[in-house]
């Protein structure tokens, strides 16, 4: 009774406290700006953009599943199949141009199913089903490229060029965040997810088809995941078989950064986004402090443990 | 008889921020002593509790340990000034034995190694205390509720607590089990333990209480003894006096055939011809069921009674698709039902109000609108999308038609009281239009006067042409709310009564009267782990 009070009208306090990755993101900005002159410009927001893009739009879908209590460690090496399908398709097979995208698309969330299946049907923790997965496509991935890399098709390409002064990988990022905020908060698949992470037995018992909920949300996870390994093969003109290693641990970061909570029916698209940014900010803030990349692992270790950190003691504190 | 309280609350004060949730309680605990806090939820009887376990510390006034101001800081303090609080929901490791669990935490060690033998000895001693005679080396987890429950009181016990807190124990127990530990308790004062006592039950208040403390919205509202009668005491915590508490009302079908009530057919075959049955099971077999047959008339409040464990909420959970069964037919409105199917039974007509709100019913940190609307949000969507206008317009207008006391229709419904949650989840059937409600203790943890709300829901659903199974441990309730009674035991339907002719102790009869024709046949062994307590 007492917690829903103060939250009807709009105080800063509660707002700050409720976007603790926002607050610090701005912090970060800000001391960036002060501490070198090549942080705030044109080029460099830009350069920021396109890295953060990939992650951003991986940790989208990701975001689905880790709402509906799951994880999903595969999206690296969905991206990387994905990618290298779609050049294979083009550049090896010759088949049309076209429909590149839409095949490696199809590819992601065909990834994704087969995830949310064995997780749903074959009963195998989400942790497990997604560890196999990150395997089994990475291995996919070397067996279609036979260990080479293979040149993108054009459209594939474009998706990694520029319109006009702006990159397309923050054009297609913002599309993306759009219609995933949209899908999270609107549609059934996001409120389902939502019961089902919140609850599952109480989802389930009040008749939502919690199988078919957690399938969903892993085929949305690899669709994403599909998209970003184009963004990232198209910047290169090339899908790399070795595409993304690891992204999947920077893409949980973005999300539990964010505000989700890894036990399920907490997260916010807008998070995802801000946590991604946290992340590529202090990368290239560091970069530009000349900062050696081995002591760049330790401090964005550092952060993630203490937004996550935050973030707990914070819950606590509501419920209190 | 004893002047000087072992424990004192003196006018303690507790706020959340700006919300004042106590406001200058005073209580006194005696020793050999059961000090019984009485109040509906939220009156502030958790909180006072956490005060003395060093969860939350008073914002003013002081509490008093033999008469010296104390600062409980943490649990650990509390711990070391010898206070020991039974939760509900119990701290024990179930994976671990009994010995393990009453030295967890302070494992007697020799050269660096477990000493197991003193360890034994420990929870022996510790066990016999209380008088329970059980193999320290079971594992927690086989026991069943009741002596997890004691061997938590025997692990407090011998961590020399003299003060013993216990949040309504009994919420879990079967009549006998209450027995078993009431004879503890008695135990306990003659042993000048003093204890806290929380409980929902009137009639255990008077059976092992002395002083009751009554608590509403946060204030003391008067200390009174144990004897004082019920009326009193229902007055005294909601602050208003209830005519009476099971309001039933015949539903339609009674109504249109005047009598039928007290002639309700006894042999469960939709029988008397008044209406056809909108509930009815043939021949259910699953497991821990054995050849269920029932039928419900429209109007009709069936109650089902029985044991823990004699397989009451199993077979709700079947009939409302949760559970599969393995032979057996379900019909609703002469329908059959697709069996382990929710979505099938919620499109019947069914639905279901689970055993537990807060593990099975809620989805705690979704607002109240959200739970109100998860069995109407698939359908009312269009295009994928969720209708949400419609369903938070719905969701107001089921909290305003229940009285779901609540700031908002947008806050967490883990901010609300458990009798409030509890009718989020009947709101969520009555959106969904259901008009077979399965209800598995339906009143389990809610204070007297949520209490005779949801048994005014039960009629409204009854005078609305629904129909009613509920399942109910309380037989209080059973006798005043049904209109036939069902007693299972061992996983069949042991008997029928009119309700008009059952009494507590024929009901009971038919509980424990398959148990023991049981008991002789070979296979009774497979009875459960979770039964065992009711027919030790």
């Amino acid at each position: 009774m007492n917690a829903a009070a103060k939250q009807r009208h709009f105080d800063l306090k509660s707002f700050l406290a409720n976007n603790g990755a926002l607050v610090g993101l701005v912090v970060l900005c800000i001391a960036l700006w002060i501490a070198t002159p090549h942080f705030l410009t044109g080029p460099n927001l830009m350069n920021i953009g396109i890295q953060v893009s990939t992650i951003a739009v991986m940790a989208f879908g990701l975001t689905f599943v880790i709402v509906a209590a799951g994880i999903d460690l595969s999206v690296g090496s969905v991206a990387a199949l994905s990618a290298m399908v779609s050049a294979y398709w083009t550049t090896t097979a010759g088949l049309p141009d076209g429909v590149s995208i839409l095949v490696g698309l199809a590819v992601g969330a065909m990834s994704g199913l087969v995830t949310g299946m064995m997780s749903a049907y074959g009963k195998l923790p989400t942790f497990i089903a997604s560890l196999a997965m990150l395997t089994i496509v990475r291995g996919l991935t070397l067996v279609v490229s036979d260990g080479r890399p293979i040149s993108t098709s054009e459209s594939v390409s474009f998706l990694g060029s520029n319109l006009g002064p702006v990159p397309m990988p923050i054009i297609v990022m913002v599309v993306t965040g759009l219609i995933a905020a949209f899908v999270l908060n609107r549609t059934i698949i996001g409120k389902n997810a939502f019961a089902v992470g919140g609850n599952t037995e109480a989802a389930r018992l009040s008749g939502i088809p919690v199988k078919r909920v957690l399938v969903t949300v892993f085929a949305i996870s690899g669709l994403f995941a599909g998209l970003a390994g184009m963004l990232l093969a198209g910047r290169l003109d090339s899908a790399q078989p070795t595409l993304a290693t690891g992204y999947e641990l920077d893409a949980i970061a973005a999300v539990v950064i964010g505000g989700a909570s890894l036990a399920g029916g907490v997260g916010r698209i807008s998070g995802t986004l801000v946590g991604a940014l946290v992340l590529a900010v202090i990368r290239n803030g560091l970069n530009l402090l000349s900062v050696s990349s081995f002591w760049q692992q330790v401090v964005i270790g550092v952060v993630i443990a203490l937004a996550v950190g935050f973030d707990v003691i914070r819950r606590k504190n509501v419920r209190h | 008889m004893s002047p000087q309280p072992v424990l004192t609350l003196d006018s303690v004060s507790k706020s959340f921020g700006r919300i004042e949730v106590i406001h200058d309680v005073t209580v006194d605990v005696y020793p050999g002593e059961v000090t019984v806090l009485l109040g509906e939820n939220g009156a502030g009887k958790s909180t006072l509790i956490k005060m003395i376990a060093g969860v939350h510390q008073p914002t003013s006034g002081r509490i008093l340990l033999d008469g010296e101001p104390v600062s409980i800081t943490d649990t650990k303090t509390s711990e070391s000034l010898g206070i020991a609080t039974i939760h509900q929901e119990l701290n024990l490791v179930p994976s671990m034995t009994v010995a393990e669990n009453i030295t967890l935490g302070r494992t007697p060690r020799r050269f660096g190694v477990i000493n197991r033998a003193e360890m034994r000895r420990i929870a022996r001693d510790a066990l016999a205390q209380i008088g329970l005679d059980l193999d320290v080396d079971t594992h927690v987890g086989e026991l069943g509720i009741a002596r997890q429950q004691l061997v938590e009181i025997a692990k407090a016990l011998s961590l020399d607590a003299r003060i013993l807190i216990l949040d309504e124990p009994t919420a879990a127990l079967t009549t006998s089990e209450i027995e078993a530990l009431f004879d503890v308790v008695r135990d306990l004062k003659a042993k000048n333990v003093g204890m806290v006592f929380i409980s929902h039950h009137l009639d255990e208040i008077a059976a092992i209480g002395d002083r009751v403390n009554v608590l509403r919205d946060g204030g003391f509202v008067a200390q009174v003894p144990a004897t004082t009668d019920e009326d009193e005491l229902i007055r005294l915590m909601v602050g208003r006096s209830i005519d009476k508490q099971f309001p039933r009302e015949p539903g339609v079908t009674v109504q249109n055939t005047p009598g039928d009530g007290d002639a309700a057919a006894p042999g469960s075959t939709a029988g008397s011809g008044a209406a056809q049955p909108l509930l009815e099971v043939k021949g259910l077999n699953a497991d821990g069921l054995r050849g269920i047959d029932l039928s419900v008339r429209p109007g009709e409040v069936v109650a089902l009674a029985g044991l823990m464990g004699a397989g009451r909420t199993e077979l709700l959970r079947c009939l409302a698709g949760a559970d599969h069964y393995a032979s057996g037919e379900v019909r609703v409105n002469g329908r059959k039902l697709k069996p382990y199917d929710v979505a099938a039974a919620t499109r019947a007509g069914v639905g279901h109000v689970p055993e537990d709100r807060k593990t099975q019913g809620l989805v705690l940190d979704a607002s109240v609108a959200e739970n109100i609307g998860y069995a109407t949000m698939g359908a009312t969507s269009r295009f994928g999308l969720v209708d949400r206008r419609g369903q938070k317009a719905r969701a107001e207008k089921i909290a305003e038609r229940l009285r779901i006391r609540m700031d908002s229709i947008e806050q967490p419904i883990r901010s609300l009281s458990g009798g409030n949650q509890q009718k989020a989840v009947f709101g969520r059937w009555f959106s969904a239009g259901s008009k077979v409600l399965l209800l598995d203790e339906p009143t389990r943890g809610v204070d007297v006067g949520a209490k005779v709300e949801i048994y005014e829901l039960i009629n409204e659903i009854t005078a609305g042409g629904g129909c009613v199974l509920m399942a109910s441990s309380d037989l209080p309730e059973v006798l005043g709310m049904s209109d036939r009674v069902l007693v299972m035991s061992q996983g069949t339907i042991a008997g029928e009564l009119p309700t008009a002719e059952a009494t507590q102790d024929s009901i009971m009869q038919l509980a424990v009267s398959n148990v023991h024709r049981d008991e002789e046949e070979p296979h009774a062994a497979s009875a459960d782990t979770g039964d065992e307590g009711a027919t030790a």
